[in-house]
Formats: C-alpha cells, structure tokens, sequence
C-alpha cells in the first residue's frame, strides 16, 4: 500500500481513540523520525480491528505481530526494539486467558480463528481516509464492472441469487427489494443507507463506516445504478462524529476521482450521495420513520404499505438498505453469487456482524458465518464469561429481541433458527449476561428504553410501554402481588398486537422470554409468595401455567 | 431535482438579547441563506443552530420557524421530538453516562446513582454552580471500555465508583 518496508497499524475505532491511540501514533510517529526511520516505517491510523477489549491495537506489517492494550508509553519500545532490532516486544503481545500462551500472529488467536470477514474486509487493514488504499485492495472494482459490463438487470439477478438479506434487522432479501424498486415507474428514486444504529450497545454499522467507508459509497452507487436512482442519502446519528467525518473525507475523495458524479466510468449513469444527520431518536431506525426524518420532520412512522420501494422520500420510490448489507455488496459483485451463497446456512448467506459486549471476555466485533453456533461465539471467540463466572443468558435483536439461555446455545445462528427459539437477529447486538445478572432488572432496562424512545404516535406503544414498565417497577420494589405478574404477561400481549411499528410491537419481547425462562426470578419479588418453602410454592402459583395459557 | 426549490429568502427581525448575541443569528442566517433549498432541511437548520447557539432557545426556534415561513409549533415538535436537542442551556463541562446495554450490565446503573448523590442534580439537570450537565446518554461505542463515562469530548473507561471523585475534581478548576 505504501513505500516503506513496514507499515504500523494503529486501530482508530472509537473504542481504541477512547483509551488514547491516538497519542500512540502521535508517539510512534516521534519516536521513529527522531531515530530517523521515516523511510523505512509509516505509522497509518486504520478503522476497528474488532478486538476492543484488548485495545489499543497496533499490528505491524508484514511482519504479521498484533499488539495489544498499547499506551503511549509503550511506542518507544515498539520502535526501538521491533522497529531497529527487529525483537517482538514479548510483553506487549496478546495472552490466551485459558493457556497462558503469548501469541503475536493474529490468526492464532482464538478470537480470529473462526471469523470470516466479508462485511469487514478491510476494516483494520487500510487506511480510512485514503481511497488510493481502498482502491489497492480491489475498491470500486464492482462499480466498474457493474458499468461497464452488467446490466441493471444482471446487478439485480446477481445480488438476488447470492441470497443476501437485509442486515438491519427484518432480514428481507436484497435482491427481491431492489427488484421491486427497479420496477416501479419513476423519474426520480433514492436509494438511502441506514446508518441509525439505534440498538444501545451494538457499534457494527459504526465501525464499518469508520473502517471502510468507501465499501458503503460503492455499494451504493451500485445500488443506484441498479434500480435507477441517481441520488443517495446516508441517514446518520449525529452521535456518530468520527463515522460522520470519515464518510464525508470518503465522499469527497469519491468525487474527486470521479467515482461520485456524472458518467461515472464514462457510462451514461450519474449518482450522488447527500448526508443527512439524526437526532437521537431510536424509532428513525425504522425506515418510514427514516424517511419522515430526512425530510426534516419529526420522525414518527407510518403505516405500510405503501411501502418505501412504492412511495418513499417526497412520494418517490426509495430503496432503504442498511450499512452492512451495502458493506456485502461489492464482494458479490466482482466474486459473483456462487461464491456467496456458498458460506452460511440454507436460508441465509454470507456472514453476520455482532457487536459482543456485556460480561464476557473478549468484548469486540465479530464477524462469523451464519450457522456458527452461539456457543462457539461466546466461548472460542469471546473467550467466556468474565470473572470465571456462569453463563446465565445472551440477549440479542437488542431491546426487540430476547434472551436465549444454556440449553440454546448450540444453536446454529441465522435468521430462522433464532426466531424459533424465541428471539431474533436483530442488527448484531449480542449481550452476554453471567450469573449475577437480574433477568427483571434486565427486562426493566430494556423497557425503560423503549419506554423513552416510543414515538407516541400509536397510544398501544405510548401507554403500553409507560404500564408495562411500571409494573415492572412495581416488581423489582417488591411491592407487586401475582396478579401485578398476570397483568404484565397479558399487556405484553397486548402491546405486541395492536401497535404502530416494529418498536413496540417488539418492546415486550424481553418480558415475554425472561417469564418464560426466568420465572423464578420474577417470583421471588412477589410479595404474596411463601418464600421460605422455596420460590414459586406459592398456592395459586402453580399457575405459572395457567398464566401463560391465558395470556 | 426540480421539485426541491430554495423558497425566497426571507429577512427576519432578530430577537437579539444577552444571551443570545446578534452575531450568532447573523452566523446562523448566513448558513441558511446559503442553503441550496430550505425544504426538508429543518433538522439539519436546527443541529447548525444548537452548534452555534449551544442550546435552543424559545427565541431562537421562533426566528428560525419566521425565517423558513413555518409555524413555531411545527419547529417546536421537532424539537421537542428529538433527544439530542436541548432547550436548555448546559454547564460549563457535560458529563455524559453511558447507559447502553452494554454499560449496563457492567454497573452504569450505579454510576449514574452516585454522581446524581455527588453532584446533586438529576439527570439532564445543570449544578448550582452552573459547573456540569449531567446526562444518561446511549452507546457512545466503546463498548469495550464499559462503564464508560464522557466529560465533554473525554471518554473514561472501566470506570469503578471510586473513581468518580478524582474525575469531577480533575473538572473542578
Ligand atoms: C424500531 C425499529 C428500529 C430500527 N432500527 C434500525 C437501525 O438502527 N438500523 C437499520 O439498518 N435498520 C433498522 N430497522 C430496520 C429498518 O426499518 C429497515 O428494515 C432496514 O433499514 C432495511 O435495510 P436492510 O433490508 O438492508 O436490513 C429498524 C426497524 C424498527 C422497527
Ligand atoms: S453501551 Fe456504553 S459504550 Fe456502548
């Protein structure tokens, strides 16, 4: 990518900035022209290498040696001794938590190993802010060939028969959507990027806008080629600053070559991409709220249909696509639909970002094929519970989705597989919770939030959500009776039936699946139950069944 | 794009006070004279405003909501609507909680408890001294570093309650 003999990666992922990488490369970039090696090494500041627990992250090429938790103190002995001596710095290199062995190669460890990076291709790899570098590694390839040797039609077929779906959450094939607005009679469509991320704790679409920018434009503007829209959107969180900064230098690059603009690759097709910035409300994740919002409204759904394909933003078919759908794009284009649809399960392809976090070792940002077993993510990759502790649950689909516990975890992951057992893909938020965890209070959580960030519009989920968390309120004061737990079960319900959008539709979830595996918790706030012949010998509550029947 | 048209630039007169000084509405003209088309654009006119003014005023929405011919309500629900516009004006330092998943099950719950002790305020409330905002904020994505606490654009990781303290006296001075 550069001249010089070695290139010294600096992950710049908001998780590492936050624990001063910056100052690292500051430091590193000192050290090595006070030694006088400017020629030799080059300090590139990259996008999230995926391994935030042990961050900050600085990996040397070629020599392929990752590591870890760097300070700023520690540039000096990276330079003088690897750097000019050519020595690994053994104490800076990552240690396996189970066998105590020091590990320099990044595809030795565990965490690695059973990762296969699509959507994050280059993250870690290139240099953000560098087209050139994202060029180098075959960038904007898929764009020139869909141009100059696909029809919109065969982009189409392409992206249908590779069986990708959506990666926002609703897990609906790319292809069929892009038909469906490719086949709508209009002069004007849009195709938008949803880069709301609204699921607390899940920075997938973050890092891949951070890391790769240009994997999103390109993806884009294949997009727009594809069902014949010469303008993109990428709708944003405003709480998003880096992501935001390293798009616009991206978009700006993109112009500058002529990969954004008129007659892109001398072809007759023109696009264009415009950002527009949210402002901290979770429903806007929710495409017709999206668009209402980049119209400068309040961002407040509506019904469907019509669907957004039909009539989206200012009344025009608009194609919405999340940020790492669009990341999968490009490698199906120059790599071709076999190719992709030979990783993952029967019904769903390709891979899975997840963002890991709660109490688990390794927290960070994984990538595996689907039907990768939930197991092999939380105890290969992220090295198990924190602490030496149990397992008690992992929570994923984020504040829509549900817990799933030990019995589960064998489960190959893909969108069908998870649903059935009661939760869903969700955009990749993964929370891992240990023994001492709450269910209720976690339930609680997830309530009060969607609680905050219902939109109001429908009074199902604007009073509903209010109800239900009071009542959970109620329980974990210790001041609710068996019948506070009947009604919570039945407006769960209740809720989930007869709301707007998929927000409180989904905002019981959590309730739903922590009564169903975690009774006795709920139980053991009941003030009306005989504790002392142990939880749940409470008379009437030999009914925990008949409560679920009736509810 | 025929149908996004600039509306005729429209002078306003400006409800300049102490607070609100003449040259920040000039800024803020400038930046929406200079707008390419005005429609649709209200969210992006108000984050620009926010910026510029730091909070958003009554006043301020009603200049903005005469200067695009809209009514005050339409701007207020838009306001009011989103979280990260603020009608208030903030202390000198904000110090944001995380309160993502994430953060959560690692402790933010009694974080954010302790500092409304220590600070004496509740969240999204200013202290007496006019010193600190504090704030419950969502995922500010380093995840990896929960609990994570933000005094201004600082990120403190693996924050423990001990360490509160040192924190805000870092701010005090
Ligand atoms: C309450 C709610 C929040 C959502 N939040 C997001 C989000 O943050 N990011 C996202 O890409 N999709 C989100 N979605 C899904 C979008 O509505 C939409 O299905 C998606 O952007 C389509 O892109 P895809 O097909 O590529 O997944 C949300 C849906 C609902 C109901
Ligand atoms: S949940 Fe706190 S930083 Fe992500």
């Amino acid at each position: 990518m550069s001249k010089t003999r070695t290139n010294i990666m600096v992950c710049g992922g908001t998780g590492c900035l936050a624990s001063d990488s910056e100052k690292v490369a500051k430091n590193l970039e000192l050290i090595i022209k006070a030694r006088g090696y400017e020629e030799e090494a080059k300090v590139i500041q990259t996008g999230c290498f995926g391994f935030c627990e042990q961050g900050p992250i600085v990996k040397i090429e070629p020599d392929n040696v990752f590591y870890v938790r760097v300070g700023p103190k520690d540039a000096k002995d990276i330079v003088d001794e690897h750097i000019v001596k050519g020595r690994k710095v053994e104490r800076l290199l990552y240690k396996e938590p189970h066998h105590n062995k020091k590990i320099g190669k990044q595809e030795d460890m565990e965490f690695y190993k059973k990762q296969l990076r699509i959507a994050l291709r280059n993250c870690g790899l290139i240099n953000p802010e560098d087209i050139y570098e994202y060029i180098a590694l075959g960038g904007y390839e898929a764009l020139g060939k869909a141009l100059t040797q696909m029809s919109r039609d065969e982009v189409v077929k392409e992206v249908k028969e590779s069986g990708l779906r959506g990666r926002g959450g609703g897990g609906f094939p790319t292809g069929v959507k892009w038909e469906i607005t490719k086949s709508q009679e209009s002069e004007v469509k849009f195709i938008i990027c949803n880069a709301d991320e609204g699921d607390p704790g899940a920075f997938m679409d973050r890092s891949i806008l951070e890391g790769d920018p240009h994997s999103v434009i390109e993806a884009m503007a294949i997009g727009g080629y594809a069902i014949g829209a010469d303008k993109g959107i990428v709708y944003i969180r405003a709480e998003y600053p880096l992501a935001i900064s390293r798009l616009k230098t991206a978009i700006k690059q993109s112009r500058e070559l002529g990969l954004l603009g008129k007659n892109i690759f001398d072809s007759d097709f023109s696009f264009d991409i415009d950002i527009k910035f949210g402002a901290g409300a979770f429903v806007c994740g929710e495409e017709t709220a999206l668009i209402n919002s980049c119209e400068g409204k309040r961002g407040e759904p509506d019904f469907k249909p019509p669907f957004p394909a039909q009539e989206g933003y200012w009344g025009h078919p608009t194609n919405v696509n999340n940020v790492e759908t669009f990341a999968n794009i490009p490698p199906i284009i120059t790599k071709g639909s076999e190719w992709f649809s030979s990783i993952g399960t029967e019904k769903s392809k390709g891979t899975k970002v997840f963002a890991l976090a709660g109490k688990i070792n390794n927290v960070g940002l994984v990538e595996v094929p689907m039907g990768t077993t939930l197991r092999e993510i939380i105890f290969d990759i992220g090295g198990g519970i924190q602490g030496g502790k149990k397992f008690k649950a992992v929570q994923t689909g984020g504040p829509s989705g549900g817990v799933i516990t030990e019995e589960y975890l064998d489960t190959p992951i893909d969108y069908d597989s998870l649903l059935s057992i009661g939760s869903m893909m969700g955009s990749g938020g993964m929370i891992v919770m240990d023994e001492t965890d709450n269910m209720v209070n976690i339930a609680k959580f997830y309530l009060e939030f969607t609680m905050d960030e219902a939109c109001g519009k429908c009074a199902a989920g604007r009073i509903g959500t209010k109800r239900l968390y009071e009542i959970l309120n109620k329980i974990t004061s210790g001041k609710a009776t068996m019948a506070d737990l009947d009604a919570l079960k039945q407006l769960s319900y209740m809720v989930k039936g007869s709301s707007l959008c998929g927000l409180c539709q989904t905002a019981p979830n959590p309730i739903i699946s922590t009564m169903k595996h975690f009774w006795d918790e709920y139980l053991a706030f009941i003030k009306d139950v005989d504790h002392s012949q142990g939880e749940g010998e409470y008379d009437g509550a030999k009914n925990k069944d008949n409560l679920m029947l009736k509810a | 794009m025929k149908s996004l048209t600039k509306p005729q630039a429209i002078s306003v007169t400006k409800p300049v006070s102490e607070e609100l000084p003449k040259e920040k509405f000039d800024e803020l003209e400038e930046f929406i004279d200079n707008m390419e088309t005005t429609k649709g654009a209200l969210i992006e006119i108000l984050h620009k405003a926010q910026n510029i003014f730091g909070y958003l005023p009554r006043d301020v929405q009603l200049y903005i909501a005469r200067k695009l011919g809209i009514p005050g309500a339409e701007v207020f629900g838009v306001v009011s609507f989103y979280s990260y516009f603020t009608t208030k004006p903030n202390g000198k330092h904000t110090i944001s909680v995380c309160m993502g998943t994430a953060c959560f099950v690692r402790g933010a719950d009694k974080i954010i408890e302790r500092l409304k002790e220590k600070l004496e305020v509740e969240s999204n409330e200013i202290t007496e001294d006019g010193l600190f905002t504090l704030k419950d904020v969502r995922c500010v994505g380093a995840c990896g570093l929960a609990p994570v606490v933000m005094v201004d654009d600082k990120v403190f990781g693996r924050v423990k309650e001990e360490d509160l303290d040192d924190i805000i006296e870092a701010y005090r001075s």
